[in-house]
């Protein structure tokens, strides 16, 4: 990373950083405990979008099967919650399918440990997987979409129909306590809601420094020309897999705090509808820059839950419309226009820094 | 024996659904370069159409004509998607041209308005379309296995379909002008050849044959809002499979996934067929990552 | 003299679908060698570069690569590595990036995932990246997208990016393709400079342009080699005459193509 002077534009904008992150941290102190436990499932989404905005909008790829990444982590974390509550015993719905006993790998998930890692390691793992079968072979741009959109047909037909090992179409729910602390009380909830603050903070600034180096700008140069970097002497597969793994894992964590949030996971919530949805988070924020997408998914789901209630059919018009515009008419969503709106305001200045970083 | 000949008849059902289902997806994916994701809803509005084709004659003719609605919902389900796909081209796509992600995105958008649009027309619940008489019961071979009319009917259906359409792209003057612009559009737009109107036309041809396709899913169960997102990604991977540019991919690839979904089934159950057959495609694509039948070519990109 | 060889191509063919676009051609390029590959529309010179640089893999022949490595069965990124560089027709740097970037990225440097990671500016870097800015003319616009460069600067700049990547040999598609005539003789100067210190193969359409350099002459003819020497020669020669004549006019009309 170069070092870059302190500006005074720099030092605003870390300001403004510094501001939203207080703002964050403190929200315990003057939001209602319903709409913080709101606030916290939305930015568990923030992460998701992180991680999506670094395939996406930096190297280019573009994966509908991001739900089942968030899923993953999400029912690992499920599991894990749910031995707890039944003491190590099989959980309630393996009876109803008349399972006896606890299957095999249910068992580590006893272990709180053992749970969080798996619910970072599943995912990138599968996604590795898919990389390796999919970039290897130069499978990619609509192609390694239509897969991935396949992989959440698989994923959840195959929790569906497993029943007895998954919980079905109810997926996993009834917990009650994590590592001792009851859920439902507000305290844990002020603490796991600042356990996410920290977390989405914290990918925020992996994600910076990952964009920053030079390996974030091999990926935009993917994203630009991903036959041309070959001939430069980069093998893009290798690339794409990293990141594409990365991703997933940052999925996979914002799982595991939203099942904390939520108190629920069932397949309906990682199919394919949530998954695109999660794209038009990225869209409408504004791909390519992580500030965007963040915010973008802090938005649209703030949006969702203060209208989808009261018109649930305006909703989906809405969304679908919403769809439309953003794609055709603001692709760089809406931190494009606010960087746009800068550069014709820069323009009128003498001095053309050009365009370093496009947006924060 | 009986068994699997019924399992080889089940298979080349589900071929042919799947086919019908990725026909219109072979021009617009194939050709076109546009990922419609509201390919699923027109087939919806294929199904729709059938539906509202039965109930005007239910309602207005004689009952004897009844059992001849189906001959004419066909070329009805394809006039409607048609225009719809017309419509859609003309206010939406000709914008996405070259950007086939974003077509993507924005066409699922479109597809979530149109079956938004159905649920508050139609309602959420599903409709059931009664299939004409001489289309109940089947075809007894040997001893007794039962080959139902109504699929040996889409299988008709099907074959009918791939055969308008080859004459149409190979052998009819539109169809020359069609390929022209696919394969070199300023080219054609050089020699006089509207390169706008073939778009249009093309993609509505598209979509005309979603219609048809909802059209013959109707009688294979009840139809609701939501019929075309069962079988899209499907769809998808069928052209996936197939390679893009030619009709033979199209047909192989959807009669390699229906042969094999219904063989795995059968060996397993229904979601780990669904699995195998993944992972057999993933595994097919490593060996040509192009698909079945691929145009190579020598650009960079 | 064979143990100088840096390239050595060997009875290479190319089909496509049953169309061959390369028959049989060898090629011996000499280190520190500059090269002009030239021919009528369809001889094969473009092909026989994507050969060279992994694009195509080549029906059979050999391409061997300093004597010793064979490369027709390795990857394009295996090759670059290797050290050969390839410029294509078409100006093909990273659009959305800075000028400067498009150079960080190309400069030489070890490129795995981790070292990309964790890489860091040094002084040394930025001298070099100085320096080829100037020598392409661009120290001014280090700053710019790349994309917003006008044709004949995005070719500079593509030469400069592989000039960072310090291969031993060069492979210039047209750089001159489309260019003004002032742009083309700037080129000229680079040109000169590049193959100074490296091996070049250069597949050039422009007669004028290609007589500047007194080096060696390789004309190809479908697919096929039809003469090889100095540019006297090769004009004095009854076959290559036969190829062009009446074809200079086409030679001439489809500089942009190939």
């Amino acid at each position: 990373m170069q070092l870059k002077p302190f500006t005074t534009q720099r030092i605003w904008i870390l300001i403004g950083y510094a501001a939203a992150a207080a703002a964050l941290f403190s929200a315990p102190l003057f939001v209602s405990d319903f709409r913080l436990n709101l606030l916290a499932k939305f930015l568990a989404f923030a992460i998701v979008a992180l991680g999506l905005d670094l395939i996406w909008g930096y190297t280019g790829i573009l994966s509908l099967g991001h739900g089942i990444f968030f899923g993953l982590g999400a029912y690992a974390m499920a599991m894990y919650l749910k031995l707890e509550a039944s003491g190590g015993r099989p959980p309630d719905f393996m009876g109803w399918s008349g399972l006896k006993e606890l299957p095999l790998f249910w068992k580590p998930f006893e272990y709180f440990g053992f749970a969080v890692a798996m619910g970072i390691i599943i995912p990138a793992l599968l996604a590795l997987v898919l990389g390796y079968f999919t970039f290897r072979n130069r499978i990619r741009g609509v192609y390694f979409t239509i897969l991935t959109q396949a992989i959440v047909i698989i994923t959840t037909t195959l929790l569906i129909g497993q029943q007895a090992y998954t919980g079905g179409t109810n997926g996993v729910t009834g917990y009650s306590t994590l590592l001792g602390f009851p859920l439902a009380s507000p305290d844990t909830k002020r603490v796991l809601y600042w356990v996410t603050v920290a977390a989405l903070i914290g990918i925020f600034v992996f994600c910076r420094f990952v964009i920053g180096s030079r390996f974030g700008k091999v990926l935009r140069a993917i994203r630009d020309g991903e036959n041309r970097i070959r001939f430069i002497g980069y093998n893009p597969a290798v690339y794409q897999m990293v990141i594409f793994t990365i991703s997933a894992g940052i999925a996979g964590i914002a799982g595991m705090l939203f099942v904390l949030h939520v108190g629920i996971i069932s397949p309906s919530m990682l199919g394919i509808v949530p998954s695109i949805e999660m794209v038009l988070w990225v869209a409408i924020g504004g791909r390519g820059t992580l500030i965007g997408a963040a915010l973008g998914a802090i938005l649209m789901n703030w949006a969702k839950s203060e209208f989808s209630t009261a018109y649930p059919e305006g909703w989906l018009f809405f969304m679908g419309l919403l769809f439309v515009v953003v794609v055709v008419f603001m692709p760089k969503g809406v931190a494009g226009l606010v960087s746009q709106l800068k550069v014709r305001k820069k323009r009128r200045e003498p001095k053309n820094e050009g365009v370093r970083n496009p947006a924060v | 024996m009986d068994v699997y000949l019924l399992q080889l008849f089940n298979g080349l059902s589900i071929s042919s659904i799947l086919l019908l289902v990725a026909l219109g997806l072979a021009i617009t994916f194939g050709l076109m370069k546009i990922i419609n994701m509201a390919h699923g809803e027109l087939i919806m509005i294929g199904a729709y159409s059938t539906y509202l084709t039965q109930n005007l004659f239910k309602d207005y003719l004689p009952e004897s004509l009844f059992n001849w609605y189906f001959v004419l919902a066909i070329p009805v389900s394809f006039g409607i998607a048609f225009i719809f796909g017309l419509i859609l081209e003309m206010s939406l796509i000709r914008f996405l041209y070259g950007r086939p992600l974003d077509s993507l995105l924005a066409t699922w958008g479109v597809g979530l308005v149109l079956q938004q649009l159905a649920r508050t027309i139609f309602g959420a619940p599903n409709v059931a379309v009664k299939s004409p008489a001489w289309l109940d019961g089947g075809l007894r071979i040997m001893n007794g296995t039962l080959l139902p009319y109504k699929r040996l009917f889409i299988i008709a259906l099907v074959i009918a379909c791939l055969v308008a359409m080859y004459f149409y792209i190979y052998r009819s003057h539109e169809g020359r002008r069609m390929r022209a612009v696919m394969q070199n559009r300023d080219m054609a737009a050089c020699l006089g050849v509207s390169t706008r109107r073939v778009d249009a036309m093309t993609f509505a041809i598209g979509s005309g044959i979603a219609g048809i396709a909802g059209c013959a899913l109707t009688l294979m169960g009840p139809i609701g809002p939501s019929l075309g997102t069962y079988y899209i990604v499907d769809a998808f991977m069928v052209v996936v499979l197939g390679g893009v540019g030619k009709l033979v991919g199209t047909v192989l690839g959807a009669t390699g996934i229906g042969m094999f979904n219904t063989l795995f089934e059968y060996w397993t159950n229904a979601s780990l067929g669904k699995v195998l057959v993944f992972v057999c495609i993933v595994a097919f694509l490593q060996w040509k990552p192009m698909g079945l039948v691929a145009m190579r070519s020598r650009s960079l990109d | 003299m064979k143990e100088s060889a840096i390239l050595q191509c060997d009875d290479v063919t190319v089909e496509f679908d049953g169309f061959k676009a390369v028959q049989g051609m060898s090629l011996k390029l000499l280190k520190g060698e500059l090269r002009f590959l030239i021919g009528p529309n369809g001889a094969g010179k473009t092909t026989m570069l994507d050969v060279i640089c992994g694009k195509v893999r080549p029906t059979a022949g050999r391409v061997t690569f300093g004597g010793k490595v064979d490369i027709t069965r390795k990857k394009e990124h295996q090759i670059a590595e290797l050290g050969i560089g390839r410029k294509f027709q078409a100006p093909s740097i990273f659009p959305s990036m800075s000028v400067m970037e498009n150079l960080e990225i190309a400069m030489r440097q070890k490129r795995t995932v981790f070292a990309t990671l964790f890489a860091k500016m040094l002084d040394e870097d930025r001298d070099r990246i100085g320096h080829q800015l100037t020598m392409i003319g661009l120290q001014e616009k280090s700053g710019w997208r790349a994309g917003g460069l006008s044709h004949g600067e995005k070719q500079w700049l593509e030469i400069g990016m592989m000039l960072l990547q310090e291969p031993e040999i060069l492979l210039l598609d047209e750089p001159v393709a489309g260019m003004t005539d002032k742009e083309t003789d700037k080129t000229g100067e680079l040109l000169h400079e590049i193959a100074r210190k490296r091996s070049v193969v250069v597949v050039e359409h422009d007669m004028e342009f290609v007589r500047n350099f007194a080096s060696k002459v390789t004309v190809m003819h479908e697919g096929k080699l039809l003469k090889e020497g100095s540019m006297d020669e090769v004009q004095s020669d009854d076959r290559v005459a036969e190829v062009y004549l009446g074809k200079r006019r086409d030679a001439d009309v489809s500089r942009s193509t190939a």
